[in-house]
């Protein structure tokens, strides 16, 4: 396993995040926002403001609604209340503009969600080629580029099923980029993987975090917070319980929730 | 009993001429609609799945009404209904008349399988390959066109090798439209030189020409490009 992946490679391209939000502003505002499953509540009166270049680890029990907070970030789950903005614009209903607007958010999923009947190059340059209208040969450039980055440049011509794990969410991490989106989403990215390729995916994201790619990361993985965030947003029922630095929280949390999921979780 | 009969292969000498044009005529009819089916069928399930409730709608019930519809009515329908009676004609010629009245209605009945079978195909394909494809910023018809559809044809090739043998087998209905193909030969020839054991293998023997090809380069061709997850 080549790890090439790791942090002094990434830092020298500084073309992550497009400029337009200076860093330090919002860049995603969550207000007021409501989902229901039916009955079910399961994000309630959300209010969220993430900052150009800020890294935010999103943390809480299962079914606490974190993996619906990204989704509806991106809107692959519409919402029933309030508002969410990325760098200033609304994303609107489902249509050709949100589709567009969509890209600007890079999404990577616990399961890769490779495409499978494409080789991994296949994968990094659909977007931009159908989405973005790049040429093929830049797109391709610009695709090696980046898988190269993240360490699977000898995989280009490879289809997903060839690819370990690790692998593969390096190149879904590399098909996200290459949309070149403002914020990436990463819900739970690392916890489909064997132990042994958790710290290759981490090495690539904590690349992309010293990049200053502005990052909402839903992970247990308490090293990674520590190392490359500067919130840590714990979230349980539906509620953002506590928002504080990784610091404060891991070692001082404020809230009995938040101590007691710590618990748990530290225990083994 | 006159035994002869039984080895008897000489109408097919006499009518070689008609026995290979009503062949030809099956093979014509059963091209066609294949290719259409393909494409009707394929629309079909983009609408199907689409999420616009009025085409989601629209297709289902266009499937229950022409899948559950008997092929003779369907093709009466249409040169009856159509033809003899609203006075659609698509062609001057009388045969070319018929084979595209026929084609026409075998291909909305066969569509409505195809649509199934590439129904069915679409749900092997994981929901997270559609969310990825919507992640990325692809609308719904390219998400659809350029990472929903090729997997779930491949993963309907095998079912979409059955309806096409179905088809082929159901072509033999198509002779009730006044269109002349094996099957309106072979029963021409029964009232000529008598029900016997040759015609009915001769003929048997030409449909397995068609199917038993389309069975075996189906199921060759689901594994050869079965997509590996
Ligand atoms: N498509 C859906 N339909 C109905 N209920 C859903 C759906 N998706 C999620 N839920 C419910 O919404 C709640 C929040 O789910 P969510 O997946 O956001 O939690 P989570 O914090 O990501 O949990 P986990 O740590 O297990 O991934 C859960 O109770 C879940 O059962
Ligand atoms: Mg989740």
């Amino acid at each position: 396993m080549t790890d090439s992946a790791g942090g002094p490679e990434l830092t020298k391209g500084g073309d992550v995040a497009p400029e337009d939000t200076p860093v330090g502003e919002p860049l995603v505002v969550l207000e007021h926002v409501n989902k229901y499953f039916g009955e079910l509540h399961v994000l309630k009166d959300i209010d969220l403001t993430i900052n150009r270049g800020e890294v935010v680890v999103v943390i809480g029990p299962s079914g606490g609604g974190k993996s619906t907070l990204c989704r509806s970030i991106n809107r692959l789950e519409p919402i029933d209340g309030g508002t969410i903005l990325v760098d200033g614009a609304k994303l609107p209903e489902e249509g050709k503009q949100l589709a567009r607007l969509r890209a600007d958010v890079g999404m990577v999923f616990q399961s890769f969600n490779l495409f499978a009947h494409k080789t991994i190059l296949q994968n990094v340059t659909l977007g931009p080629i159908k989405v973005r209208k790049v040429a093929k040969a830049e797109a391709e450039k610009q695709a090696m580029e980046l898988l190269e980055r993240v360490g699977i440049a000898a995989q280009a011509e490879k289809f997903p099923a060839q690819l370990s794990g690790g692998q593969q969410q390096r190149a879904a991490i590399a098909r996200a980029l290459a949309m070149k989106p403002k914020v990436m989403l990463f819900d739970e990215p690392t916890s489909a993987l064997d132990p042994e390729m958790v710290k290759e995916v981490l090495d690539v994201m904590t690349g992309l975090a010293a990049d200053g790619m502005t990052m909402i990361v839903v992970t247990h993985e308490m090293g990674f917070a520590r190392r490359a965030a500067q919130k840590v947003v714990f979230m349980a029922d539906g509620q953002i319980v506590e928002e504080s630095t990784p610091d404060e929280f891991f070692t001082n949390a404020r809230t009995e929730r938040a101590r007691d999921f710590l618990s748990k979780i530290l225990s083994h | 009993m006159n035994w002869d009969v039984l080895f008897d292969f000489s109408p097919f000498g006499k009518e070689s001429s008609e026995v290979l044009q009503a062949f030809w005529a099956t093979v014509r009819l059963s091209v066609m609609t294949g290719v259409l089916s393909l494409v009707f069928g394929t629309v079909l399930v983009a609408m199907r799945v689409s999420p616009t409730p009025v085409l989601r709608r629209a297709g289902t019930v266009y499937v229950n009404i022409f899948r559950n519809t008997p092929l003779t009515l369907i093709l009466v329908f249409t040169s009856l209904g159509l033809h003899d009676t609203l006075g659609i004609s698509v062609s001057s010629g009388i045969s070319a008349n018929a084979y595209w009245l026929a084609v026409f209605g075998f291909t909305a009945y066969t569509s409505a399988f195809v649509c199934e079978a590439l129904r069915a195909g679409i749900n092997t394909v994981p929901i997270g390959q559609a969310e990825a494809a919507r992640a990325i910023g692809l609308p719904f018809a390219q998400s659809l066109r350029l990472v929903i559809l090729p997997q779930a044809f491949r993963a309907s090739i095998a079912p979409l090798g059955s309806t096409l043998i179905a088809m082929i087998k159901n072509s033999t209905v198509v002779s009730v439209a006044g269109y002349i193909e094996s099957a309106g030969q072979m029963k021409q020839m029964f009232d000529d030189y008598g029900a016997t054991l040759p015609i009915f293998l001769g003929f048997a023997a030409a449909f397995m020409v068609l199917t038993l090809p389309a069975g075996l380069l189906t199921s060759y061709l689901a594994k050869r490009l079965a997509v590996v997850r």
